[in-house]
């Protein structure tokens, strides 16, 4: 058996005052404090501190061989203010993000960054919270990172439907991202509208990327996002200084960057045209594919499959369900939550459900279909009664 | 806080159904294990990012055995190293302080990265002795010894 504890051999840790490293200068307070220093200071061993870098390339969905390099680019790592602004939006990001089963590298990361502002985590209130955010703006001028939660009334609506200290969204996002090095919208109200957006829209909603011209936006969608892909995101910025590679819809290519289809577990039952047809037939308790039930993986790019929920333990698919799409643009208005992609609304011809039996070679069909689809439905907007639900399920 | 594993769940139905995405990464430890004996590369594969369905991770972790090595390493919670029944072949898994997994890596290498101790350890170790030796020369009672 192979022990050692980072609690009574952390070099350079706060209860080891004889023998300080000479990567932790006693004379750094900790805004100044790279993040090794920051680390080491609070008893994280070198071992302590591999594992958290093996943990964040996980983490952030690079291979474990990186591990090293992350290890050297977050030694020197310095703590980037994070000014996190809540507009039309229910908390459920914020509380992923909290609930979050990763404590260990979670609460490190949030730790190492420096939250300045946040609604519903910080203490302060009223004009105590407004004067912390511009107190950070102006400190961190040019390299703070803002993050917002939840859509906007847009220039053009009334601004009356969300303030905070009486100033609307709309003002505090375009003041705060001034002197922002880049903007992270977290959820899918703030990157695509989500609810609020929903028609008919009644406050105007419009999405983060719809308002911020000259500065890169990230959108890290999900209804909520996965807590792993928050943290993910900032850690690369944390660790590498740069922004991540992204989609066409400005979603880190290393999260959103294949279909939930692609790489579910129970994509072999779609390749041989065994599904589901009910919630409780005998495919579903065999486990076979959802994609009759409605599921929505085809044209849905997210983490979920590999990462899961809750610490890992199980993810919508895995329990039964099918994907909703919650991490695509307008998943609100594209139709019934468990209408299948390849069944036209209104219509009974199921031609892509045929050519989904045939295997594989479809899957990238049915995405773009189920695309085309879902603006139509958004255009007409379907509305669904009680009996029909019931009728459907 | 209760944990997910203590909530009591009764699974109906099949629970032995193989979804099939367990026996391809045997294939990649088989390749990584090759690069190890011809090139001396190691290969590390997070089982995390694998689309495994219930029970392809049990169903994997069967496959490669027990082997006759374990170790765990206290900091930041716990790590446990198992090796496998193939020799070279490691299971790590990270945990954080209230023992829930954080990453689950496949390491094929001659020994685990984290048993290694990090050359920055060994000078600090060094200096550490230096310094207690010194001190117990300061503190015998016959004197400093002669170099």
């Amino acid at each position: 058996m192979v022990k050692s504890s980072a609690t009574d051999t952390a070099p350079g840790s706060s209860n080891e005052t004889t023998h300080p490293t000479p990567s932790a200068p006693e004379h750094r307070g900790p805004d100044t404090m790279t993040l090794g220093e920051s680390l080491r200071r609070n008893g994280v061993s070198r071992r302590g501190f591999l594992k958290f870098c093996a943990a964040t390339a996980s983490m952030m969905a690079l291979p474990p061989s990186m591990a090293l390099a992350i290890a050297e680019a977050l030694e020197q790592a310095r703590r980037p203010s994070v000014i996190w602004l809540s507009f039309q939006e229910c908390t459920g990001c914020t509380e992923a993000l909290t609930r979050s089963f990763s404590p260990t590298v979670e609460n490190l990361i949030l730790d190492t960054i420096s939250l300045d502002y946040h609604h519903t985590l910080q203490a302060a209130a009223g004009d105590a919270a407004e004067h912390a955010r511009e107190q950070a703006m102006h400190a961190n001028a040019g390299s703070y990172l803002v993050v917002v939660d939840g859509s906007l009334p847009g220039p053009k609506a009334n601004p009356g439907y969300s303030t905070i200290a009486g100033i609307s969204n709309y003002d505090m996002l375009m003041d705060t991202v001034k002197g922002a090095a880049a903007v992270v919208a977290v959820g899918t109200c703030a990157t695509f509208g989500g609810l609020p957006k929903a028609d008919p829209n009644p406050s105007g909603a419009v999405a983060v990327q719809d308002l911020i011209k000259g500065k890169p936006v990230i959108n890290v969608s999900g209804c909520p996002p996965m807590p792993m892909v928050i943290t993910g995101v900032l850690a690369q910025y944390l660790t590498f200084g740069k922004l991540p590679e992204l989609d066409e819809y400005n979603r880190p290519l290393a999260f959103f960057g294949q279909s939930i289809h692609d790489r579910c577990y129970r994509r072999p039952f779609y390749d041989k045209g065994l599904f589901a047809e009910s919630f409780d037939d005998e495919g579903a308790k065999k486990g076979w594919c959802l994609y009759r039930l409605g599921c929505k993986g085809p044209m849905t790019y997210n983490a979920c499959a590999t990462m899961k929920w809750n610490g890992g333990t199980s993810w919508p698919v895995e329990s039964g369900a099918p994907c909703l799409g919650c991490s695509e643009p307008n998943f609100w208005d594209a139709g019934g939550f468990y209408e299948a992609l390849s069944v036209p609304p209104g219509k009974s011809g199921d031609t892509l459900l045929a050519a989904g039996v045939a295997g594989a070679a479809v899957g990238a069909g049915v995405g773009l279909m189920a695309r085309g689809k879902a603006k139509s439905a958004a255009k007409s907007h379907q509305t669904v009664t009680v009996d029909e639900l019931e009728q459907q399920l | 806080m209760t944990s997910l594993g203590e909530i009591p769940v009764r699974v109906e139905g099949e629970t032995q159904v193989d979804f099939g995405n367990a026996r391809p990464i045997l294939g990649e430890v088989r390749h990584a294990l090759a690069r190890l004996l011809d090139s001396g590369e190691p290969t590390q594969i997070d089982l995390g990012a694998m689309p495994f369905g219930p029970g392809d991770e049990q169903r994997l972790l069967d496959w490669l055995g027990r082997g006759e090595v374990n170790a765990s390493i206290e900091a930041l919670g716990p790590t446990r190293i198992q090796e496998t029944a193939l020799r070279g072949v490691w299971l790590v898994e990270y945990l954080n302080a209230d023992e829930q997994r954080i990453a689950l890596h496949l390491e094929i290498d001659e020994v685990p990265r984290l048993l290694r101790a990090p050359r920055e350890d060994l000078r600090d170790g060094l200096a550490e002795l230096d310094a207690r030796l010194a001190d117990a020369d300061g503190n015998d009672p016959t004197g400093p010894a002669a170099d």
